[in-house]
């Protein structure tokens, strides 16, 4: 799950992090009110969307006086930023962050994910501040510097002081840095984050080391621990699609194709995907309807393909395995009833009882081709949409 | 022969009194599985499904010499499960829980340091050694005895493969689903490893998809030790990056991760890796002919 940055700014004053005063506005009027509160000779005002790039689509500004505030408060709120990370559509801004200016002396990158190959957390840190760090990555990888954190003890201050100074950290300034570190390596692991990046970190001119940007992602697995960052989603930033998948337990990612795909199991959920695109079609869906697919669950699943206006087609691809097949298709045969499914559907079943499944799908009366493999079903499902 | 799991298995199950555990419980009793001890705390002493339950694995162990244990116990408490079969110091331990909490397996990891079990899993679905022995929630009559191992980081693709090589007359030494999650117990290569010493297995089947690299290191691994040939298939060819797919370790992140990438350096390790996912049997099949080795894989009709 993700949050704004102005909530990623919360949570860090919680545990001492550094970061500039500020304040959310929803309205024009809260834009103003928050500037005056701050009683700063600068004023940044910042849309407040989960995505990255807002700078240079003009989501950030920096205001001289209260009038510019209103002014760039009006331009931004509702505004619709399209940001590399936005998709073409982009998305509107409905909640900005009023911050005090602050006096930048230098820009660096601090982040903290799970590495995979060691399986523990690990800090990175970086000179480069303000730039992607993928760029960095790809560009100067030695310009990264990177700590793995024996969970047992978490990150130790010979750690942090050894990152601090690889990426030239004034000295004088070292001490803040650690402590700034320390405090989001609590952050991460208290809060069972899967991302958290503070890009860019800053030294300022009055000696401080804040955290000027931050972006949080939150391990979903973990959020029935987390009540006050569940309290953080905004579902304005979310898939409506999405939302109703996840409400039944369904797993589902919309795309751009027209062929809507339900299948158990994420693995094949994907490898389904591939192989409509190796036939020439184009998947408008991930979906893992997972180990039951029952009536309900087929139905709901339904409904949440069938509300994407692209759809013209759909590929059902159940390997039933310890589920059997008539159950499964009498599912199916319901849900297609229930919604009143009229789009060409295919399914292909497998599993124990597959014949009877088969059977009881083309004596259905209902329009419904079945399908010996998956290969056989991405193939028919191309092929009617191309009638 | 077969690696991890046999007929003399002795299997525990953790979590047997819930419902998804007795279900794959008597599913695994009625493929002749040898389950001789449950788990669940609070309900020691009684039987269910004429298995014996106690409340705790080192009880279990104590009692009745199991060497195995499966884990169906809820996420928030499968870490807590996973490290009680770890300190009992079972041979391994087989956790099908999905949505376990990242940290929760970093902290796990560490705690299985220097120790001897070894975890599959989480968020997999088991291990079978054909006709032997059924440690998960796969559906058993899709496989046959035979030579070939199959390893897959996802359940249902998995069933797809074994289907394919069963109908191409190929029974499996064993099949390994070391899951979906980006935290596990086993990698690709500790598995591979095992099928490369496994006498009886003649060729291997490596089921990945997007998200790491764990798909590019075993490639690699294969190249330098292994000596029997070895096919495999990538999900998620289609896959945008920064959406995650269903698998909470299925992620395209920082422009890492890529079918693309992970198909390339497979296929410059000498694994060649099968075009859609309905091929993945008649891709081994094509280089165990190359190889000389389909007369000695072919099991049954």
């Amino acid at each position: 799950m993700n949050i704004h940055e102005y909530q990623g700014k919360e949570i860090l004053r919680k545990y001492n992090v550094s970061v500039p005063k500020g304040q959310v506005a929803f309205s024009v009027e809260e834009a103003v009110q928050a500037a005056k509160g701050l009683g700063t000779a600068v004023t940044v005002v910042k849309a407040q969307i989960h995505a990255g790039g807002r700078g240079k689509a003009g989501g950030v500004k920096v205001a001289r006086n209260l009038e510019e505030v209103q002014a760039y408060a009006s331009e931004i709120l509702g505004k619709c930023l399209v940001t590399h990370q936005t998709g073409p559509e982009g998305k509107v801004v409905k909640r900005l962050l009023i911050e005090e200016g602050c006096n930048i002396k230098k820009e660096y990158y601090i982040g903290m994910v799970l590495d995979r190959s060691t399986s523990r957390v690990v800090m990175m840190g970086s000179e480069e501040g303000g730039t992607e760090i993928e760029e960095v990555a790809e560009h100067t990888p030695e310009k990264i510097y990177k700590e793995i954190v024996d969970p047992v003890v978490g990150l130790q201050g010979f750690q942090a002081r050894r990152l601090a100074f690889n990426i030239n950290i004034p000295p004088e300034l070292v001490g803040k840095a650690v402590k700034f570190m320390l405090g989001l390596y609590r952050v991460f692991v208290e809060k069972d984050c899967s991302i958290a990046e503070i890009n860019p970190l800053v030294v300022t001119g009055d000696g401080d080391v804040m955290a000027l940007d931050a972006k949080f992602n939150f391990d979903s697995n973990a959020l029935y621990r987390h009540k006050d960052i569940l309290a953080y989603r905004d579902l304005d930033e979310e898939d409506p699609k999405e939302i109703a998948a996840s409400e039944y337990d369904l797993s589902y990612i919309s795309l751009d194709g027209n062929i809507g795909c339900m299948v158990n199991g994420a693995g094949l959920a994907m490898a389904t995907m591939d192989i409509i695109k190796h036939y020439g079609g184009d998947p408008a869906n991930f979906l893992d309807v997972g180990g039951g697919a029952t009536a309900q669950k087929v139905t709901e699943a339904f409904k949440i393909i069938l509300s994407d206006q692209n759809v013209k087609g759909i590929f059902v691809n159940i390997f039933g395995g310890i589920m059997k097949c008539d159950i499964i298709a009498e599912g199916i045969i319901e849900a297609t009833k229930q919604v009143g499914l009229a789009l060409p559907l295919v399914v292909r079943l497998e599993g124990t009882n597959v014949e009877l499944g088969k059977k009881m799908l083309n004596n259905s009366g209902l329009n419904i081709v079945t399908a010996n493999s998956m290969a056989d079903g991405a193939e028919k499902i191309v092929s009617l949409l191309n009638l | 022969m077969s690696i991890l799991i046999n007929k003399d298995t002795k299997v525990l199950v953790q979590g047997i009194t819930g419902s998804v555990g007795l279900f794959h419980t008597q599913q695994m009793l009625e493929y002749g599985t040898k389950i001789v001890a449950g788990v669940t705390p609070g309900k020691g002493g009684t039987t269910i499904e004429g298995v014996p339950v106690f409340n705790t694995v080192v009880d279990a162990v104590k009692a009745t010499g199991a060497n195995v244990s499966i884990i169906y116990v809820p996420p928030a408490f499968a870490a807590d499960a996973i490290m009680e079969a770890v300190e009992a110091e079972l041979d391994l331990a087989i956790c099908i829980t999905e949505g376990i909490p990242v940290l929760d397996m970093v902290n796990v990891r560490r705690y299985m340091e220097g120790k001897k079990t070894r975890l599959i899993g989480p968020n997999c679905p088991g291990v079978i050694t054909p006709e032997e022995c059924k440690i998960g929630i796969m559906p058993g009559y899709i496989h046959r005895k035979g030579h070939v191992g199959v390893i897959s980081r996802s359940g249902t693709l998995t069933y797809e493969a074994v289907h394919q090589l069963t109908n191409a007359g190929i029974g499996q030494s064993t099949a390994v689903g070391i899951g979906g999650d980006p935290v596990n117990g086993t990698n690709f290569i500790d598995v591979l490893k095992l099928f490369n010493e496994d006498e009886d297995t003649y060729a291997v089947i490596m089921i990945g998809e997007i998200g790491g690299t764990a798909e590019e290191e075993a490639a690699q691994w294969v190249k330098a030790n292994m000596t029997k040939p070895v096919v495999g298939f990538i999900g998620g060819q289609t896959a945008p990056p920064g959406k995650r797919m269903g698998h909470a370790g299925a992620i395209i992140s920082g422009g890492k991760g890529t079918a693309a990438e992970k198909i390339k350096i497979m296929n410059e390790n000498g694994i060649k890796v099968a075009e859609t996912p309905a091929v993945m049997g008649e891709t081994l099949v094509s280089v165990l002919i190359e190889k000389g080795l389909l007369g000695k894989c072919i099991t049954h009709k």
